[in-house]
């Protein structure tokens, strides 16, 4: 277990930055992917970064980011290898503000078909066809099946919010608080091969079109998660995370 | 939709120090690296190429610290190359921040490589660069062999011929894990008179993963032909903004006022 908080980490803006003082986001430190992007992409908005692989202090993280890249099944491994996968629950149930970024909005859904090859002391996991998420947000993780489009998904791609529906009142939809001035259209940077595909449309707050139309961020309540890389896609993607470090 | 035609700045990167001359003259230090690709990004760029053409032995801890700071600052995809040998190598710049690196030379001295770095750290993190330069034919094709133009392989920057045909390498290093193909012609690079686009388009035909076309970029035309020719999913753009013969913004307005997709 270890915890990291940088030298002179405070509720400092960046030079440039003149953004009043945030709250910690605290990055949740289970060893599937580069997260030193992210931390550089908080702290650059004026956000106090604390990243973590402590069960306790990610259950009781005030703001709570998980990220991720590479395979469904190693990340849940060793999510639950670290007791993670329970303190992500809990920080979630207790309502405060969560963001997974890309594999972290995929970990959230109940399955994934991601299998591949088989994940170690699983052999049968290739067969199987579906490996068991955290199960937060009701659906599954799908291939990206989109030939003769070029998969994995990578490169820059516009996001697009949901049309209103019919019961919205004044027309025009929020984009809900993750993309508060955000427009949409705006381009951000995809890597993947898989897609979320939750089971209740309600969540989706952006979709993106490759082939399929796709799920690209979801919000519900406290959940929020996208599938692309914010801390990769210039000032949009800072804007996404500048909102994430304010919500409340 | 369509993913946006990527435009990626080089720089060429000497013992810390930026190398080629710069547009960018506002700037409190043009050498810096750090500097030149915020300045970069923040005018538009989709994605930072650093070229490290460090000759000494230090050079690791040198580039290290380069990206560590860009990664603080940059927050668009950053690709490292320049003299990345092994497996050690690539971890190293990918922990101090690069977001994939670049292996030339060393993949063609020990193909395996590409294998190792892309089951390690995802086909997404490992760029292929290859040197191609055209071949004469001077001698009849054998029976089975490519017909029409033909390229081989060069490494060492352009000083030591391989024998191997590009498009046999390409295909290649793509069953092994490559995530991307950059590829330069060492006919145009540097001339500022437009890409190779028979090569480009050669390679574009039998790669399934995304191709970023180097050298020769001088006009706006050229970017464009590089696409609509070339079948490039990216362009490296190095003389041509580093000259300030045109800026990033102007490219991609020139590309999407006809029409192509573009992050503006």
């Amino acid at each position: 277990m270890n915890t990291y908080v940088g030298p002179g980490e405070s509720a400092r803006a960046p030079e440039g930055e003149a953004t009043p003082a945030a709250a910690p986001v605290t990055i949740v430190d289970y060893g599937a992917g580069n997260l030193a992007s992210v931390a550089n992409a908080f702290r650059y908005v004026g956000a106090p970064v604390v990243v973590t692989s402590d069960p306790e202090r990610v259950a009781r993280a005030e703001r709570l980011v998980l990220p991720g890249v590479g395979s469904f099944g190693r990340a849940m491994d060793r999510l639950k290898g670290m007791g993670l996968d329970e303190a992500v629950r809990d920080h979630v149930r207790s309502g405060r503000p969560f963001l997974g970024v890309c594999l972290g909005l995929q970990l959230l859904l109940s399955e994934s078909e991601e299998t591949g090859s088989p994940v170690a002391g699983r052999p049968d996991s290739a067969v199987a066809g579906r490996i068991p998420g955290l199960g937060l947000v009701p659906g599954v993780v799908r291939r990206l099946d989109v030939a003769p489009l070029k998969v994995p998904h990578v490169g820059w791609n516009q996001f697009w919010y949901p049309a209103p529906s019919p019961a919205s009142i004044g027309g025009a939809p929020s984009p809900g608080p993750l993309f508060e001035g955000v427009p949409e259209g705006s381009h951000v940077y995809f890597v993947h091969s898989y897609h979320a595909d939750p089971d209740d449309p309600a969540v989706v707050s952006a979709y993106c079109d490759y082939g399929i139309r796709f799920a690209c961020a979801i919000s519900r309540g406290n959940i929020h998660a996208v599938q692309f890389h914010p801390e990769k896609s210039g000032p949009v993607g800072l804007a996404i995370l500048r909102n994430f470090s304010s919500l409340g | 939709m369509a993913l946006a035609i990527r435009i990626i700045p080089c720089l060429d990167v000497k013992d810390g120090r930026v190398v080629k001359g710069t547009h960018f003259v506002s700037l409190r230090d043009a050498g810096d690296p750090v500097e030149l690709a915020a300045a970069y990004s923040d005018a538009g760029a989709d994605e930072i190429v650093f070229l490290d053409i460090t000759a000494s032995a230090e050079r690791r801890a040198t580039v290290l610290d380069v990206v560590r700071r860009t990664a603080e600052r940059v927050f668009v995809p950053l690709t490292v190359g320049g003299g990345l040998r092994t497996v050690d190598d690539v971890r190293s710049a990918l922990r101090a921040g690069a977001d994939k690196v670049s292996v030339n030379s060393a993949a063609v001295r020990r193909p395996e490589l590409v294998r190792e770095a892309a089951d390690a750290f995802g086909s997404q993190c490992v760029v292929v660069a290859v040197d191609a330069r055209r071949v004469e034919q001077r001698v009849a094709p054998r029976a089975g062999a490519r017909v029409g133009a033909r390229w081989e392989v060069v490494i060492d920057g352009g000083r030591t011929p391989t024998g191997l045909d590009v498009l046999d390498w390409i295909e290649r290093v793509q069953t092994l894990g490559a995530g991307e193909i950059l590829l330069t012609s060492m006919n145009t690079d540097g001339t500022q008179a437009g890409y190779d686009n028979e090569l480009n388009a050669a390679v574009a035909g039998v790669l399934g993963i995304p191709l970023i076309a180097s050298g020769g970029a001088g006009s706006l035309a050229d970017l464009y032909d590089a696409v609509t020719v070339g079948h490039a999913d990216a362009l490296l753009v190095a003389s041509m903004f580093h000259y300030g013969t045109h800026t990033v913004r102007e490219a991609k307005e020139y590309l999407a006022a006809r029409g192509l997709p573009v992050r503006l």
